[in-house]
């Protein structure tokens, strides 16, 4: 097995009565995206400054690139990109300037250094506000300038704070398939911190929920969905025009199949609302089988009006994780 | 200057064999110091300041045309050069009280949003997550304000020499020139303790506003109301026997002491003795057999830069104390962004 690029043992800190992370054991594989979730005050960033050696731990240890964070802290800031939450810049320089700035810190020399910030403007889509000043850059710009700044050092591992912060839908969409272009075509290893759900369930690999310094739960989306029923990890919707009981003990007696039931249609999903006649069926089961449940009402001689796999979304897992509210049910 | 910036770095060290890389502290020595240039803080400062120098040499100059033919010493010229810098004719303060007044201000107008302004900006801690130490980053902002002061007091002396030297056409001598030079390097030593201050403030209070306020609080304590406190205190342990010589001298030394922890006091001590090479002791009481026997001749360079050492060393020792002290409130706190 690969070792693991970010490594937390028994990790805890705490400023003075207060705990803000509480034991945290974590470990990360090379290439992963990986999401902390959390709400806010949940000890995200706290962790992350662990990470970097910007903050000594009460006890625990943090390794990154094997590399033990607290105690060489400057080997692992060579390695790790680090973009905090509301990045700031400075503002009178240009952006290419603080680029440049970035990248000699780091010491690469001048020259080659105006050639990499040059290539990342362009990768981020900023080249033409380039010669800009930083003062003058909208929001998504500046988050956009403060992934090319955390990658001019070409790192292995690059944090994210709340990447998305702030920005417009259509920015967030572009930042968020910019960071899964740069994982998958160039192996890095993100971590990115957010509580913005939707966001994080589109591009991590694994999740990791983060309530009051502790890790509650840790893993892939299904895997996540398991844990929070302890039973079925797929749901599919189906809309059948000419329902009946004996269709529902075949699909009953798929395997994998744990139940079968009708439910209201929704009304909100708009599909053909009260049309007589149609009924919306849930059946939920251990595995994918929906390919094998549209064949069989098809088979059956009833029409499918409409078929909808559903996966228990992060909205939901946060919600029941965090809340500690009674089950609604409720898949999309 | 940047080209010597430049030079100092490279000569620094070279890493990796063949390839240069400037480290990462004076990348930062050059970029604050960049950045001070080009800001209007130091244009303006730059402004007071010459406006200032040009007003106490026109004092001067005038002070040495109209009287100085008639003065106490048999021998007129002597050291008139330096005259230009402690001589006024009343309209306006002479150079030095106006280098020692504006002084502490350069110090404090550069240092005082030194780290504040980087933190509350969110630039810290995207710094501080490069592979950069800590204490370089603190190191930088005093090395590279300390270069700016030493610009700029250096060539506000030449400054000054030079237009001294263009109005009344007495060239200095060898020593006269060593005197101003060894004036101006104290000078800036004096202003590096200030900019250390504001430092220690900017380290210490998240607002610019307050940090500046602090500085210029300590600023105006040390110049009007120390030695107004001096005096009071000097009034309230005065001896009740004014006859009891040794009391009167033990308390004159305690006070004495109590003046020189002041550091606008110790330069006014070291400055003055430089540029008045009449001056041949700093301690206010002498016998009447060492004033009667004394010679009544100026001191040589030598003696008078022994004289003003220990003024020079105290300077230094305060500058490295807040120095320190800045250095300790900032490897303590906690850098996240914006906060």
């Amino acid at each position: 097995m690969e070792q693991a690029v970010i490594e937390l043992k028994r990790l805890t800190k705490k400023y003075g009565e207060f705990t803000a992370v509480a034991g945290l054991d974590l470990s990360i594989q090379p290439g992963e995206i990986f999401g902390l979730l959390g709400p806010n005050g949940a000890g995200k960033t706290t962790t992350i400054l662990m990470m970097l050696g910007l903050t000594e731990p009460t006890s625990g240890t943090a390794t990154v690139c094997g590399i033990d964070a607290t105690r060489n802290p400057m080997l692992v800031k060579r390695r790790v990109g680090y973009m905090p939450d509301d990045i700031g810049f400075y503002e009178d320089r240009s952006g290419l300037d603080n680029l440049i700035y970035t990248a000699r810190l780091n010491g690469i020399p001048a020259k080659e250094a105006r050639e990499r910030a040059e290539e990342l403007l362009e990768k981020v889509g900023l080249s033409s506000a380039a010669g800009k000043r930083t003062g003058a850059y909208s929001r998504g710009m500046r988050q956009r300038l403060g992934l090319a700044d955390v990658l001019i050092k070409r790192p292995e591992v690059i944090i994210l704070d709340e990447p998305t912060l702030g920005i417009d839908p259509e920015g967030v969409r572009e930042l968020l398939a910019l960071i899964r272009d740069l994982s998958r075509n160039e192996g890095l290893t993100v971590l990115l911190s957010s509580h913005h759900l939707h966001q994080v369930q589109q591009i991590c690999d694994r999740v990791g929920l983060f309530v009051g310094g502790k890790l509650i739960a840790c893993g892939d989306l299904d895997t996540l969905s398991r844990e929070l029923d302890g039973g079925p990890s797929h749901a599919v919707e189906l809309d059948v025009s000419g329902w009946n009981d004996r269709l529902a003990e075949r699909l009953t007696a798929v395997e994998h199949v744990v139940s079968v039931e009708t439910v209201d249609s929704d009304a909100l999903r708009g599909a053909a609302p009260g049309t007589p006649g149609i009924v919306t069926v849930r059946v939920t089961g251990t595995a994918d089988v929906t390919p094998l449940l549209a064949a069989l009402v098809v088979e059956h001689g009833a029409s499918l009006v409409g078929l909808r796999p559903m996966r228990y979304g992060l909205d939901e897992i946060y919600h029941r994780y965090f809340e500690g509210g009674e089950s609604s049910g409720r898949v999309h | 200057m940047a080209a010597f910036i430049e030079k100092l770095r490279t000569a620094g060290k070279e890493r990796d064999g063949a390839v240069r890389t400037a480290s990462p502290f004076w990348v930062m020595v050059q970029k604050e110091f960049g950045d001070h240039i080009r800001s209007w803080r130091f244009i303006i400062l730059l402004a007071i300041v010459t406006l200032a120098c040009v007003g106490s040499i026109y004092a001067a100059v005038t002070a040495l045309k109209n009287g100085q033919s008639d003065a106490s010493s048999s021998d007129a010229t002597s050291f008139l050069f330096l005259k230009m810098f402690t001589e006024s004719d009343g309209s306006l303060p002479n150079f030095l009280t106006f280098l020692s007044f504006l002084a502490p201000l350069i110090g404090i107008a550069i240092g005082f949003d030194g780290v504040n302004s980087e933190r509350n900006k969110g630039t810290l801690s995207r710094v501080m997550s490069q592979p950069v130490y800590r204490d370089d980053f603190l190191n930088a902002k005093f090395v590279a304000g300390l270069l700016l002061i030493a610009v700029v007091i250096f060539s506000l002396g030449f400054l000054v020499m030079g237009m001294g030297l263009f109005t009344i056409g007495y060239p200095p001598t060898p020593e006269e020139f060593w005197r101003v030079i060894v004036m101006l390097f104290i000078t800036t030593v004096y202003v590096g303790l200030w900019l250390n201050l504001s430092l220690l403030f900017s380290v210490r209070f998240r607002q610019a506003a307050t940090s500046a306020l602090s500085g210029i609080a300590v600023w105006i304590f040390f110049l009007v109301f120390y030695s107004m406190i001096v005096n009071l205190i000097g009034n309230v342990t005065a001896p009740s026997d004014p006859n009891n010589a040794d009391a009167i001298l033990r308390q004159q030394d305690w006070l004495m002491l109590l003046s020189r922890l002041s550091p606008a006091y110790l330069f006014q001590e070291a400055a003055s003795t430089l540029l008045l090479p009449d001056t041949r002791t700093l301690n206010p009481f002498i016998t009447q057999d060492q004033a009667y026997l004394a010679i009544n001749a100026p001191l040589s360079f030598g003696q008078s830069l022994l004289l003003v050492w220990p003024q020079v060393v105290a300077i230094v020792a305060e500058t490295a104390l807040s120095f320190a002290a800045s250095y300790v409130a900032f490897m303590r706190q906690e850098i996240r962004s914006r906060s």
